[in-house]
């Protein structure tokens, strides 16, 4: 239990010219759920990305190791099927690709990877009804194509029911609250915490606090122009809501 | 499924698979064409004489016509002078049994996938191979001429039928009709023929599949196909071609004649050389296709997947003519690299309460263009005739064009016209969500491609609909990277 699911050494990230990571340090080990906070532009997104493998960013410095592999090295599929899930920001329409067939698809490559049998269309589909209640999604949405016409709460809660469908080793939530309503907010925290197990973790990316009412996270970590500048408790945020990220930041610099 | 750097790999290096040569003993005549090459083709085929009279008619109308030049596509100007107008291969004989058959063609198309050996066939498809425009076997002709149905050689069915071509050749698109299509009347070397008797139902697919092999030829086929009262018959085409630098001109004509309470579905997968990564070479696949509805309560189905091709340039059509016909057209056209496809369909309602349905799906990628160009007529006399056409586009990459010119004419003030239309695009963003739940970037465009042509697809017979899937994911190989 040691060995950290991910381990961020000194990441140093940007697009063209701009410099937007500047030196990330973090370490996620099993069984934990870890809440990165921060204003917008601070390059919360972006680090999710590189993650995910989105190459529109180059990454400079700095190295990530993802359960003992040089993750950057891997093309973004491997990663999923490696186990690394981002619940997207702003989940991508598929017309005409049916989410069942999309979903199963994703999931025989990962069953493929691991070595393990495809599942036919009648055993997905028990498994599916399965995690289709976790997430009280009506039915119909799985038979209409990925995200198209679904509503904003719908396509953050389809994230997650993918996510669970999935199960993940590590789990990026990048803005998963922003747009949805209290009870869409609180049924997508039951699915993360029920998904919760000792050997798996969660990287919760988030604005707010409210998210944090709902999943309590071990650590909180708040990031400012690139860098991690201050990591704690779960307490934190509440302290973050209380005070906002000014007193933060210039707390920061004034210690800086 | 390969890793992802294989997978890349191989869209690079992806090569048309049929481009192969075959060294068949070829019978050509001299390059060029006049009065005496079509008098010399129709001699060779020991033709009765209204063919060659036909023919003649045919090229001293053609020689009346200017090539056309409205299509959305651009080629150089085409020498008809430099083209071989008849080849053959050599040792044709009257064939007792397919065993009888060059072992080198065999070989030909067991390489394509097609075995035209009756024991080997799938169950229930029956072909007609062309090779260079001559048909070199028809399989199963014994077991369908026990029910009537005649399925030849176009050669066979002139020395054999020639009543029933006489009465039918030329009736729906007539010698006049088009440029491509006067000069296919006066050259044509063979084709398929097709005759489905009264209230007979085809027991299984017919299939015609043409074969480019000789260089420096034009490529001129005629299909005929008539169900008559009350058959129906489902019937499958499909090309291929060597890889050759220099353009390659194929002009057929397909007839389809339904008469009442008949039913034909005519479906293509045409897959010619389309040229290589630079627009080299490939086909000019100029043909004209039109089927008339001839008896009350009759159907004509059009499906096509087009892939190959340098230029794709045809519109299969409906007359509907009888009372209540039904005319539908599904088509797929995929143009990559630099290919250009013009292609669509013309629906003429003539006859009350005809019913039409239109989808075509177009999609581009590469520096590849692609245009639907559509008719929809309902004359002065057609009551209640309804049309309803989709037309979708789907671009990959930023270098494709997708072009839309729809037609539409109504005179009768009872008629239903809805056309829909849309365009999208693969974007980056989906591949990478896509990839980001572990599906490569290749099955990724095939899934996005394949759901956008699920409503063509489903028309297609069941092997076929397989092989077309196949077949867009090869032909899209190394469109995204």
């Amino acid at each position: 239990m040691n060995q950290p699911i991910l381990a961020i050494q000194n990441l140093h990230a940007g697009v063209e010219n701009k410099k937007i990571l500047k030196g990330i340090n973090l370490a996620i080990r099993p069984g934990e759920i870890h809440a990165i906070m921060g204003p917008n532009g601070s390059g919360k997104s972006t680090l999710a990305s590189i993650l995910a493998g989105r190459d529109a960013y180059d990454v400079t410095e700095g190295e990530v190791i993802y359960c003992g592999k040089d993750l950057l090295e891997m093309d973004p599929e491997e990663r999923a099927r490696e186990g690394v899930f981002l619940a997207f920001q702003y989940p991508v329409e598929i017309p005409g690709v049916n989410s069942t067939y999309f979903l199963r698809a994703a999931l025989n490559e990962h069953r493929k990877h691991r070595g393990e049998p495809e599942l036919d269309a009648m055993e997905f589909l028990t498994l599916v009804k399965e995690k289709v209640k976790l997430l009280h999604l009506p039915d119909d949405l799985l038979k209409r194509p990925v995200n198209v016409g679904f509503s904003g709460g719908e396509k953050k809660r389809n994230e997650i029911f993918q996510m669970a469908v999935l199960q993940p080793k590590l789990a990026v939530l990048d803005e998963t609250d922003s747009g949805l309503d209290i009870d869409a907010l609180r049924i997508v925290a039951e699915g993360v915490n029920t998904l919760k197990r000792p050997d798996n973790a969660t990287l919760l990316i988030t604005h707010y606090q409210r998210l944090l009412d709902h999943i309590v996270p071990d650590f909180v970590h708040v990031l400012w122009d690139g860098r991690i500048v201050k990591s704690g408790g779960k307490e934190l945020a509440l302290e973050l809501e209380d005070k906002g990220y000014d007193w933060l930041i210039k707390h920061d610099v004034a210690r800086g | 499924m390969s890793t992802a750097t294989e997978t890349i790999q191989e869209f690079v290096s992806n090569e048309y698979k049929y481009g192969f040569t075959s060294n068949i003993e070829t019978e050509t005549i001299p390059p060029g064409l006049n009065e005496d090459v079509i008098r010399l083709i129709s001699a060779k085929k020991n033709e009765p004489e209204f063919m060659l009279n036909w023919r003649l008619k045919a090229y001293r109308h053609w020689l009346t016509m200017a090539e056309p030049a409205w299509q959305f596509a651009k080629h150089p100007p085409i020498d008809f002078q430099s083209a071989i107008y008849y080849a053959a291969p050599k040792n044709r004989k009257e064939l007792n049994s397919l065993d009888e058959v060059d072992p080198e063609l065999l070989k030909t198309f067991e390489k394509l996938g097609i075995s035209l050996n009756e024991q080997k066939r799938l169950a229930g498809v029956a072909v007609d191979a062309v090779v260079d425009s001559v048909s070199v076997a028809t399989t199963f002709q014994k077991d369908l001429a026990k029910q009537g149905i005649i399925f030849c050689s176009f050669s066979d069915a002139v020395q054999n039928h020639p009543a029933l071509v006489q009465q039918y050749l030329g009736s729906v698109v007539p010698h006049t009709d088009n440029y491509y299509a006067a000069l296919n009347a006066a050259v044509f070397s063979d084709g398929s023929f097709c005759y489905i008797p009264k209230g007979v139902r085809c027991p299984m697919e017919l299939s015609t599949y043409f074969r480019i092999n000789s260089a420096n030829t034009g490529q001129f086929e005629r299909t005929l196909l008539i169900a008559d009262e009350g058959g129906y018959v489902s019937y499958l085409e499909g090309c291929t071609a060597p890889m050759r630098d220099e353009n390659q001109l194929h002009a057929a004509v397909v007839e389809l004649v339904a008469l009442e309470g008949a039913e034909i579905k005519y479906s293509t997968v045409q897959n010619w050389y389309p040229g290589d990564k630079q627009g080299k070479g490939g086909i000019y696949n100029f043909v004209t296709k039109r089927g008339i509805c001839k008896g009350r309560k009759s159907k004509i189905s059009w499906t096509q997947v087009e892939t190959g091709s340098a230029i794709t340039w045809k519109y299969p059509s409906c007359i509907l003519l009888g009372d209540q016909s039904v005319g539908e057209f599904y088509s797929v056209a995929l143009t990559n690299n630099y290919q250009q496809a013009d292609t669509g369909t013309k629906m003429i309602h003539i006859g009350k309460n005809t019913k039409s349905t239109i989808i075509s799906k177009g999609i581009s990628a590469g520096r590849g263009q692609n245009a639907y160009r559509g008719l929809v007529e309902i004359k002065k006399g057609a009551a209640n005739a309804r049309n309803f056409s989709q037309c979708d586009s789907l671009l990959i990459g930023d270098k494709c064009g997708a072009h839309t010119f729809p037609y539409i004419e109504v005179k009768n003030s009872t008629g239903q016209v809805e056309h829909e239309a849309t365009t999208s695009k693969i974007g980056e963003d989906q591949i990478f969500y896509c990839n980001a739940r572990g599906i490569s970037t290749q099955d990724a465009v095939n899934m996005i491609v394949n759901g956008f042509c699920k409503e063509v697809f489903r028309e297609l017979p069941m092997e076929f609909a397989v092989e077309a899937q196949k077949l867009l994911g090869v032909s899209l190989e190394g469109s995204v990277g």
